[in-house]
């Protein structure tokens, strides 16, 4: 067994006087480390406060000599980053809007700020992948309800669809047909089987043959005589498969009793020109761009 | 050391110990909680911002009651990914009329604190009945219920007193009118129109769940429709220092 002498018994060390049966309580010192680190922390302290904002007063905190502000920090990184885009977002903005798909640099930083304009601000409603949802359109597809050429896109992102904070909104309104008691029971009965003559679904022959001359009444001034719709008025197209709230029959005969009113956002208020560009040639390049 | 000696007392008498932490408790406190109160920065004047109408002020307290707060923040951090992603960042003053605070302190769910107007009245009445409906991927439980869940007015004058016996400078004026404010604001055809809008200034007037009558859900999106558009960034520059 070695005899090493620890060091409690090398150096005589006080106690604290203390005692409890008989047990008794070095007075060793902190350790050196310890006691070094507390001394940095303080010192490091009284720096931090002076370089800091910290120590409140009457009409605000000391500022410190740094001159530390989220809001200078946060206004710095943003503009930065605007900086280090300026150029091409001011060519953007200032492009011809049909010419931005022919400039291939444009046209990928634009694609590029378009899918990432999408992803925070659009796919709430038109779905991550654009393919819409019950009531919100499908951007995917050939089927436009305002237009889907370049120009028409940009117009509807920029001041929306019958909001109320854009006077410039695309705005149309489609009449309560039962609702309003515009038309009898029987004669909404008629129409909706003439609508599903229309795109090619089972329909009562008798119904449809008398709901032609409803619709022909009431429809077809923004459904159009043949009933392909009217992008002027957003009217949509009722002879294809496409439906923004279902094509069956209890829907569309709901659709003609209490109409729709599809709203969507003015977004000149929270993008800039140049992100409504961007995503307006996102949703251009997606498939159905015109 | 003699000062050190001494503090064996305050270890052995359980009383002096406890009074002595209790004051040194309190000036912490009082350096670290009273400046809030009396400092420019954190009471800081903003141009739009007013208190709650009677039908939002019975929104929050369904979105309290849902614990809407335990998964959604409603704090916009001076941050460039905060900023460019929920709007500009959010000022002390707008959370000035709110009694408790919604800041929150998790995100399950996006920050809600500018929410307003970003969706249709639409949206919200689907997304809050169904969220998968609208977000495939959202973990929201439904709240289709709030829809079917008719109210009255009939506690909001005692609600009101209560927020402006905390603070919030409701007028008698508009303590008096809440019963039809609060009706006013979910029916564009009142009368009262023009008097909601001219007590509570940017208060958007609509049937907001398209339904007669006055539901919770009503109450929940005028909530949700009016966070964060109070104030107009367009003519409000931040300043700085602050």
């Amino acid at each position: 067994m070695s005899k090493k002498p620890t060091k409690t018994e090398k150096k005589e060390v006080e106690t604290t006087g203390h005692s409890w049966d008989g047990i008794e309580e070095y007075n060793n010192p902190l350790p050196r480390w310890w006691l070094w680190t507390l001394y940095a922390t303080i010192v490091f302290a009284i720096g931090y406060v002076i370089a800091y904002p910290a120590i409140p007063l009457i009409n605000g905190a000391t500022p410190g000599l740094m001159g530390w502000s989220t809001r200078a920090d946060v206004a710095a990184e943003i503009k930065a980053y605007d900086d280090a885009n300026a150029e091409i977002e001011a060519q953007l903005a200032s492009a011809d809007l049909t010419e931005i798909a022919s400039n291939p640099e444009l046209n990928s930083f634009a694609v590029n700020a378009g899918s990432a304009v999408f992803q925070t601000w659009c796919i709430q409603c038109h779905g991550s992948g654009a393919a819409g949802n019950v009531g919100f359109p499908n951007l995917l597809d050939d089927d436009w309800l305002w237009g889907g050429n370049i120009e028409e896109i940009h117009y509807t992102i920029t001041h929306g669809i019958r909001n109320e904070d854009d006077d410039d909104a695309r705005f149309s309104e489609m009449p309560k047909f039962g609702a309003d008691e515009l038309l009898e029971k029987e004669e909404i009965e008629q129409v909706v089987n003439h609508v599903l003559s229309l795109s090619g679904q089972e329909f009562d022959a008798d119904l449809a043959t008398a709901g032609a001359v409803v619709f022909e009444d009431n429809c077809s001034s923004c459904h159009g005589e043949d009933g392909k719709g009217d992008r002027d008025q957003g009217a949509p197209n009722l002879t294809d498969a496409i439906w923004l709230y279902g094509g069956d029959k209890d829907t569309i005969r709901q659709t003609v009793t209490y109409a729709r009113f599809g709203v969507m956002p003015t977004w000149a208020s929270r993008l800039s020109e140049s992100d409504i560009r961007a995503v307006a040639t996102y949703v251009h390049q997606l498939g159905g761009g015109e | 050391m003699a000062i050190l000696d001494k503090h064996a007392v305050i270890e052995r008498n359980a009383t002096i110990l406890m009074v002595l932490s209790l004051l040194v408790v309190t000036i912490g406190g009082i350096v670290e909680i009273a400046p809030l109160f009396y400092l420019q920065n954190t009471i800081e004047d903003v141009e739009g911002m007013r208190p709650y109408s009677p039908l939002e002020l019975t929104g929050r307290d369904i979105y309290v009651r849902e614990g809407c707060y335990v998964c959604h923040s409603q704090m916009i951090r001076p941050m460039r990914d905060e900023v460019e992603r929920y709007g500009h960042y959010s000022l002390a003053a707008e959370s000035q009329y709110d009694h408790p605070a919604q800041w929150g302190s998790k995100r399950t769910g996006p920050d809600l604190a500018r929410v307003g107007g970003r969706y249709t009245d639409k949206w919200q009445m689907d997304h809050l009945s169904n969220p998968q409906s609208v977000v495939p991927v959202s973990l929201m439980p439904k709240y289709a219920f709030l829809k079917d869940v008719m109210i009255e007015p009939t506690y909001i004058t005692d609600l009101m007193n209560t927020h402006k016996f905390v603070g919030v400078p409701y007028t008698d004026e508009m303590i008096a009118s809440a019963s039809a404010d609060f009706k006013a604001q979910a029916d564009p055809d009142a009368d009262g129109v023009d008097d909601l809008i001219a007590r509570y200034p940017g208060a958007q007037v609509r049937n907001f769940d398209g339904q007669p009558g006055v539901s919770e859900m009503d109450a929940l999106i005028a909530y949700l429709q009016m966070l964060g558009t109070l104030v107009d960034f367009s003519t409000f520059t931040p300043d700085a220092s602050r």
